[in-house]
């Protein structure tokens, strides 16, 4: 494969992935409105086009039509900035997700990932970290008590969840000798790690709730506390950027649980996209079934639960599993 | 947390089980009859005294009713009411022009408890959003109604008034005056 080819295919993949995520995020929040409505006994949104399938669109025109306010004594750089931290790091990750096995077009192999890093778990670990960036800066330049309280929480609960999140991999790059996604994607040829590793599941499954900034651990946003969190003064678009990061974060972690826990893109009859999408989907649906069902969690109840629970825990099943390969 | 391994096994399984109903019941309402009825489809039946668009009446005889006393805009506490009073050629007292703003008033009804000739009425028309809150803004024209709304008989210029013809005892509804020598025991 020439130079220019593989740099026109890899335009073209970026093209696609970008345009689907997108996408995907503007139908996520239909799909989490029509499902709260359902679990609330309500139709949800109905109106926009049939079974309300156009809402998103509508929603990004309103979004797009709004007045960009900035506050007068926010810090307008960081202002500006923030909102494109959160959207932007939480896209990056999905560089390194595998979406399905190598296609072959007229003879030229095409790997379906944008890039196969041979570090891709650690590099979307960090990007994850980053993403609290756009938290924590948010909610200091908008220079108003609440969205300060909001990234305050938000990165108190960054540094709480990130250690279980990260410890609970550890057994996956074990069992599968890689960092690389789809090494990892592979090594569950014959099954996914969900039966070997159900502790490990289970410790980074209520990590990512925490990553993701929903309930029950919507610390930095809790509208009924502290009004928006970290994004109370943003408008627009920007408030839509952020809105934008945060489901595309729900697919994110979808995809991650996917590639470490169920196997990927791998599984009989069906193709494998349409396995991947799948086993994507299954995360943020759970996770709006989980916004209908459970309790906010207080900012110290999440640090006893982070560090006193999940960390040791995690710890106990990397040496579980090392005893066991070992032996 | 409990330093007795067995109590705190109760404990976590007590934990357990409790997020674990309340994800049962939520997934029960899925499968649920939805509550909601979709609003301009279905049309609840509104109380009869419903308060709403606020109409000007006309007498029996097509007249109009007001007579720009200004009780109602004396009355109303979000001040919406707005007129000029004038004098018709046969003495007749109406409104030149008379505006209700739509986008302010709170439709307490306190304009039609005031008025003396029962013009101003609230009606339970409430369908009458606008793009425009300009557009709020109701004029005379706007206002007055074919006809004698909740009391569609009553006229308050044959009752009473001024220098409308008519003679003492003469008016409708008026008895003849009493002859009181009658009256003596």
């Amino acid at each position: 494969m020439t130079f220019s080819l593989g740099f026109a295919v890899l335009i073209v993949k970026m093209i696609v992935v970008l345009v689907v995520l997108l996408l995907m995020a503007a139908y996520m929040v239909l799909l989490e409105r029509k499902l709260l409505g359902w679990f609330q006994l309500r139709p949800g949104p109905n109106r926009v086009g049939p079974f309300g399938l156009l809402q998103p669109i509508a929603d990004g025109m309103k979004m797009l039509l709004k007045e960009d306010l900035i506050p007068r004594h926010a810090d307008r750089f960081l202002f500006l900035v923030a909102p494109a931290l959160l959207a932007l790091t939480t896209l990056l990750a999905f560089a390194v997700v595998p979406f399905g096995p190598d296609l072959s077009i007229g003879g030229v192999t095409i790997p379906q990932v944008i890039s196969d890093l041979n570090v891709g778990m650690l590099m979307v670990l960090a990007l994850s970290s980053i993403g609290v960036y756009g938290v924590a800066l948010g909610g200091w330049a908008s220079n108003s008590k609440f969205s300060l309280l909001g990234a305050i929480r938000g990165a108190a609960m960054m540094i709480s969840y990130e250690l279980p999140l990260s410890l609970a991999l550890v057994p996956v790059v074990m069992l599968s000798h890689s960092f690389s996604m789809v090494d990892i994607v592979n090594a569950q040829a014959g099954y996914p790690f969900l039966l070997i590793q159900p502790l490990a599941f289970a410790l980074f499954f209520v990590s990512a709730m925490a990553e993701s900034k929903r309930i029950p651990f919507d610390l930095p946003e809790a509208e009924n506390e502290i009004m928006a969190g970290f994004h109370t003064e943003y408008s627009g678009m920007r408030f839509a950027l952020f809105f934008v990061g945060e489901y595309v974060n729900m697919v994110l972690l979808g995809s991650l649980v996917a590639v470490f826990f169920l196997g990927g893109w791998q599984g009989p009859f069906l193709p494998p996209i349409v396995w991947f999408l799948i086993k994507v989907m299954l995360t943020p649906i759970f996770l709006i079934w989980t916004r209908a069902s459970l309790p906010r969690l207080r900012y110290d109840q999440l640090m006893h639960l982070c560090w006193k629970a999940l960390t040791p825990l995690a710890l106990i099943n990397i040496v579980i599993t090392g005893a066991v390969m070992a032996w | 947390m409990s330093n007795n391994p067995a109590a705190a096994v109760k404990s976590f399984l007590r934990g357990a089980k409790g997020i674990a109903d309340a994800y049962l019941v939520v997934l029960k309402h899925l499968f649920r009859k939805k509550l909601t009825e979709p609003y301009p489809e279905f049309k609840r039946e509104l109380p009869e005294r419903t308060r709403a668009r606020i109409v000007l009446t006309r007498t029996p005889s097509g007249d109009e009713r007001c007579v720009a006393c200004y009780l109602c805009s004396g009355a109303c506490p979000v001040n919406c009411i707005s007129m000029q009073s004038a004098e018709r050629e046969d003495g007749r007292r109406h409104a030149s022009w008379f505006r209700i703003n739509f986008a302010r008033c709170i439709y307490c009804g306190l304009c039609e408890e005031a008025c003396p000739t029962l013009a101003i009425q609230l009606t339970p028309d409430f369908e009458f959003a606008k793009d425009d809150i300009l557009k709020f803004v109701y004029e005379k024209e706007d206002l007055l109604i074919n006809g004698g709304g909740k009391h569609p008989d009553y006229d308050f210029y044959a009752h009473c008034g001024v220098a409308f013809g008519a003679k003492k005892g003469g008016h409708a509804g008026e008895r003849p005056p009493v002859d009181v020598k009658t009256n003596l025991p």
